[in-house]
């Protein structure tokens, strides 16, 4: 078995319900998250269009967190998630370093290295991810990829604008998106204007809380 | 205003990105530490097959130094864990596919080997054996002064660490400090020692500037990432006045000065070269380890 994620990004409304039932199930403290929204504007004012990018861990195939970390606190479960022990985790760091992704934080509660796990405590008990269940467009899409019968494989074989992020990292990521293109997906393919975000207080608390 | 935003033209209006720099001075202590720690081995290798009888001296303090500086590193290294009263989960819990556990394990014998070292010179006064581990402390302290460019180019995200060229520079890093090093310790050495200590200070930091500039002129070439990245210490970046400082307290005067010194046999100048050397490799290993840190990744 091999679970992946999928979001038609056509569908996606950017109402963050996956963003607040994440934090939600998996006690995600504040200025952290385990999964985000992103807003991106596009064009000139009056030809504008916003997209909506739901951002979380990518479940790597080859994932460079997995393999920089020393201790296995980040390991993969037999369904092809990559979980995490908080047990182990030393605090070092290096998967943070490691994740082209930016999927990883330091929990300033724990001090411990976190990130989304496709709920796997919740997928144990054969329950959907919270952020699938909170969707109210159905816009996120979780299953089997090895099953060529399940609604994610369907769906990706239906739609030939399937991408993930940044492919050239070559880490093959089980989380894919329809509908993506550079300006969702490629980080340097749109500006960050400081103080010109919809809000504009956002609160940096240092990593971990020691330095 | 680089080609992907002009052409999308493209601005991000809700995002939370990680904050701030994860890995900052501490891990630049790391390093630089090490680079000392591993680079007096070396060169104390050197001076006792080519100097052996004025360079006797110089076998328990340079290996107490070197101690003290692989200590300072490992301290270092230690203070950067978010859980620092765990990193013995390195030792009984390890995944050897990961450079920190390899390094943490390889440093490891170093350390017990020098303990020795230092034993066997000061206690038992046996130079001979002392000099037989010398040699393998100079194999150790390879891949002790290499790994680190292993795990940042185990660190994906930044694509500046680029293996092949981190590896040099850490090698570099130590002939550098480790000559300097032993030019400030060895006072008693003739001036044709200290003049080869100054050759090898000159050209290592002669090739580590070869190395950074290469990096900065050809970097574009590799991929968008490197040039965003790199525009952190080109023209009016956030680091340029720092790289530059560091590139030249590092490299360009001790290089300047070791010729100076070498056409005028003034040893003064080799000590400037020196501090200034052992000064600015902490300058120019901050630069590069925070700038692709300022890259967001999503
Ligand atoms: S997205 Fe990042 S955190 Fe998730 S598996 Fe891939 S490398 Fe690891
Ligand atoms: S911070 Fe924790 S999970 Fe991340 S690499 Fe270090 S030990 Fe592993």
């Amino acid at each position: 078995m091999q679970l992946g994620f999928l979001v038609d990004l056509h569908l996606c409304m950017g109402c963050k319900g996956c963003e607040i039932a994440c934090k939600v199930e998996n006690e995600v403290p504040l200025s952290t998250w385990r999964l985000r929204v992103k807003y991106v504007d596009v064009g000139m004012y009056p030809e504008t269009k916003r997209t909506f990018t739901p951002l979380r861990c990518n479940h790597c195939a080859n994932a460079p967190c997995e393999r920089i970390c020393p201790v296995s606190a980040l390991h993969y479960i037999e369904n092809g998630i990559v979980n995490i022990d908080k047990e182990r985790c030393i605090g070092c760091a290096g998967c943070i370093m490691a994740c082209p992704y930016g999927a990883i934080y330091i929990d300033p509660e724990t001090q411990t290295a976190d990130k989304c796990t496709y709920c796997a405590h919740r997928i144990a008990s054969s329950m959907m991810p919270a952020c699938v269940v909170a969707c109210p467009v159905q816009a996120n899409i979780f299953g089997d990829l090895d099953d060529p019968t399940s609604e994610i494989s369907r769906y990706i074989q239906d739609h030939h604008d399937t991408r993930v992020r940044k492919p050239e990292k070559g880490t093959n990521p089980h989380h894919y998106y329809v509908g993506g293109g550079d300006v969702n997906l490629n980080p340097l393919a749109s500006e960050r204007v400081e103080g010109y975000s919809l809000f504009n207080n956002i609160t940096h608390l240092p990593v971990g809380g020691h330095h | 205003m680089h080609a992907a935003i002009e052409a999308t033209n493209a601005v991000v209006t809700l995002d939370v990105g990680l904050p701030g720099i994860v890995w900052g001075w501490i891990i630049t202590m790391n390093m630089w530490a090490k680079s000392i720690g591993t680079g007096v081995i070396f060169l104390l290798f050197y001076l006792l097959k080519k100097y052996p009888n004025e360079a006797g001296y110089l076998r328990f303090p340079v290996t107490v130094v070197s101690l003290v500086f692989i200590h300072i590193f490992l301290l270092f290294t230690v203070i950067d864990l978010h859980h620092i009263f765990r990193f013995w989960h390195i030792f009984t819990q390890p995944h050897f596919t990961s450079a920190i556990t390899v390094g943490a394990w390889i440093v490891t014998g170093l350390v017990a080997l020098l303990f020795l070292m230092a034993f066997t010179v000061f206690i038992k006064k046996n130079t001979a054996s002392f000099d037989k581990m010398l040699t393998w402390a100079v194999v150790i302290s390879i891949p002790v002064t290499l790994y680190t460019a292993a795990i940042m180019a185990e660190a994906t995200a930044r694509e500046l660490w680029q293996m092949p060229t981190e590896a040099v520079q850490m090698l570099l890093a130590a002939t550098l400090t480790g000559s300097a090093t032993l030019i400030l310790m060895g006072g008693r050495l003739s001036y044709e020692a200290k003049r080869d200590l100054g050759l090898i200070l000159g050209l290592s930091a002669f090739v580590a500037f070869i190395v950074y500039m290469s990096e900065m002129v050809f970097g574009p070439m590799k991929g968008e990432e490197i040039i965003v990245t790199l525009q952190a210490v080109k023209g009016a970046g956030q680091y340029t006045t720092m790289f530059w400082i560091g590139q030249a307290a590092a490299f360009i005067l001790p290089m300047v000065l070791v010729l100076l010194s070498i056409s005028s046999r003034s040893e003064s100048l080799l000590k400037l070269a020196s501090i200034l050397a052992i000064a600015g490799l902490w300058i120019v290993k901050y630069v590069w380890l925070v700038i692709p840190q300022l890259l967001n990744l999503s």
